[in-house]
């Protein structure tokens, strides 16, 4: 009876690792492994044809937190960061609500929002990077019409990182909205109109019943935002590459000159290992502060 | 006209487009009143109310609720609530969250607030259950905490929107008991939208009947049953419904008294008025198809010249399938209406000297007829 039922336990064991074998494989191979040797590789230095690679520990931690580059990087990256999610979230919940609404050609509404999502990025950046075009870009042009000053805005430190933010909000807010529009229609009419019949303003309605039922959606999007603040850095190939003077550099962008430019991997290692270790703890932060305020049907 | 109505519509009419969701209503209601809109779907009931709630612009017509013209003004500013089919709880909110958001929403003190609570929670029976979430409670609980919301409410009139059609049968029964009993407590005017005739008949002060977008009949449980005003009437309500027969077909025994009726005449028969006898010529020939024993009564399935019908016998009938028998009525004890306009067309039938004087401001072409 014994031997039988450790035989049934192991069979059971057996089968619940096949179940799992393939995303454990999948993922150790293209996510856990690189992440481990990235760390390995990050304590290692640099490799010159004079000087072959050796284990120097923090060494290259050490020497990226003494490089004012990696700070304007990273400050870069935090603005970006704090701009772009709240904004884009912001944005992409208005235009839920009103492409919700009823009215006439909210089909063509929806559309048109979410348009800039089924765009490549490259080919939003050169759409972008002809309206922001000194003298004869868009912007500029209409800008003229009343008067003003044409602006290099991708050739200047001060707007260069405001006009990469941009891009990305025009380009995430539609994808967002998609999120809070499927959320916004399983929430029944009814909620809305008993709230305005015990005399909830449109105000109310929002922040007491709406905001709450939607905050699923919003953690969602707010993980996927901040995940993209960071991976998302196409456009900088085409708009600044990531100058004038790494005014608009982003962390992935500078780690992949780092690795492809510099052809210093171990430093491109070290800080990839940062940033994996700061979306980490991110994310944690987010689940557990949110987790407990959110109601799940 | 009654002007010293509590609620009082005139001339209400809603159209979206082509589309006619309520033809015409005009209706007096008095305070306290338990009034049921009945009538099948699409018939107009649920406009109705939410033309009253002001959910819905009316395209025509005017509403006053306790000497108010409210017909322009917004849901919130008429002093009422509702109690959706849904329930319409909100899911993130505990039952006492939801019980006190409109009292919330009007920013009413935190004292008086709990005090009102505490007397809905009570007279709902859901104390203890104050901190659950609506997931976390039965379809009848949650039909109590959408009650209590309009317990605290404290509003005059109350709409509800066919309220038990999501609980099962046996909770329906004593549920229908228990609003009935809150309604009296509170002293509240209820106008209560169904489609189920047993709701209406067992709840209603008054009934309004409706069919596509218009009124049928107005008029008590007892008026509705007893003179139905229209052959839809008449067929509506009453289960196993009224069976009709055209005047052509009935032999001379059977045939109404009154010698100058339209050939467009029926008459309707209530099954518990059919009686089952031997063949005969004085009475229909019909075939017994089967009989469902019911206890208290019988229903018999017949088939009388393809038409089918059924007779409600009192006790154990004891027919035999395909049995040939003969059916009759006391003449006394029939619906007389005219098929092309389907209009009843005497004041004849049971209790109708009793009812014969009230019927007239009951029934609504007479209403329109007035304006």
């Amino acid at each position: 009876m014994a031997t039988s039922d450790s035989h049934e336990r192991r069979r059971m064991a057996l089968y619940g690792w096949m179940l799992l074998a393939p995303a454990l494989i999948m993922l150790t191979t293209f996510a856990f492994l690189p992440t481990v040797s990235a760390l390995w590789r990050s304590f290692f230095s640099r490799e010159t044809s004079r000087n072959p690679s050796e284990f120097i520990g923090l060494e290259n931690y050490e020497y990226l937190f003494q490089d004012p580059v990696f700070w304007q990087v990273a400050t870069n990256n935090l603005i970006y960061a704090g701009v772009t999610i709240p904004v884009s979230i912001v944005i992409a919940l208005g235009m839920a609500l009103w492409a919700n609404s009823k009215m006439q050609g909210r089909t063509f509404l929806r559309i048109a929002y979410f348009t800039p999502t089924m765009l490549p990025m490259i080919a939003a950046a050169n759409l972008w990077l002809f309206f922001y075009t000194p003298d004869i870009g868009l912007i500029d042009s209409i800008t003229a019409l009343f008067g003003a000053e044409p602006v290099n805005w991708l050739g200047q430190p001060e707007t260069a990182l405001w006009a990469v933010i941009v891009v990305t909000i025009w380009k995430e807010a539609g994808f967002y909205m998609i999120f809070y529009l499927a959320a916004l229609q399983t929430i029944p009419p009814d909620l809305r109109e008993a709230a305005i019949i015990e005399g909830a303003s449109r105000w109310t309605y929002l922040r007491r019943i709406l905001l709450p039922l939607l905050m699923p959606t919003t953690l969602f999007v707010m993980i996927n935002a901040m995940i993209n603040s960071v991976k998302l850095i196409d456009h900088l190939f085409i708009l600044t590459k990531g100058g004038p003077n790494n005014a608009s550099k982003l962390l992935l962008y500078w780690i992949w000159e780092t690795a492809f430019s510099y052809f210093d991997r171990p430093m491109a290692a070290a800080l990839t290992v940062l940033v994996l270790a700061v979306l980490g703890l991110v994310a944690i932060l987010q689940f557990r502060g949110l987790e407990g305020r959110i109601h799940y049907r | 006209m009654n002007t010293d109505a509590f609620l009082r519509l005139e001339g209400l009419a809603k159209r979206w487009g082509d589309h006619v969701g309520l033809r015409q209503l005009d209706l007096n209601i008095q305070r306290g009143e338990f009034i049921v809109l009945l009538g099948p779907s699409g018939c107009g009931k649920s406009t109705t109310l939410r033309l009253i709630a002001g959910l819905e612009m009316p395209s025509e017509g005017r509403l006053w609720i306790d000497g108010r013209d409210v017909t322009s003004m917004p849901p919130a500013k008429r002093g009422l609530s509702m109690v959706f089919q849904s329930y319409a709880l909100f899911p993130h909110l505990s039952v006492a969250e939801n019980i006190q958001f409109g009292l919330k929403v009007r920013r009413m003190p935190a004292a008086q607030r709990a005090e009102r609570l505490a007397r809905a929670l009570r007279m709902t029976g859901l104390e203890g259950f104050e901190d659950r979430k609506p997931a976390q409670l039965s379809g009848g609980q949650r039909q109590r905490v959408a009650l209590a919301r309009t317990v605290v409410a404290d509003h005059p009139l109350c709409l509800m929107d066919e309220p038990l059609s999501n609980l099962d049968a046996k909770l329906r029964h004593s549920v229908r008991q228990d609003i009935r009993a809150l309604q009296q407590d509170l002293g509240m005017t209820v106008i209560y939208v169904t489609h189920d005739q047993t709701e209406a008949m067992g709840m209603a002060d008054r009934i309004v009947l409706l069919n596509e977008g218009r009124v049928e009949q107005i008029g008590t449980p007892e008026e509705l049953y007893e003179q139905p005003a229209t052959l839809f009437a008449a067929g509506f309500l009453g289960s196993p419904p009224m069976t009709f027969f055209p005047v052509t077909i009935l032999p001379e025994a059977l045939k109404p008294a009154d010698a100058n009726l339209p050939d467009s005449c029926v008459v309707g028969v209530r099954p518990e008025n059919l009686d089952i006898g031997a063949d005969s010529p004085e009475g229909l020939s019909a075939q017994v198809e089967n009989s469902e024993f019911l206890g208290a009564e019988t229903l018999v399935y017949l088939n009388c010249a393809g038409r089918s019908m059924v007779a409600r016998i009192p006790g154990r009938a004891g027919f035999d399938e395909k049995q040939n028998v003969g059916l009759t009525w006391d003449t006394d004890n029939v619906h007389l209406f005219d098929e092309t306009t389907g209009q009843r067309l005497d004041s004849r039938g049971p209790g109708a000297a009793g009812s014969h004087d009230r019927r007239d401001e009951s029934n609504p072409v007479g209403q329109l007829a007035s304006q």
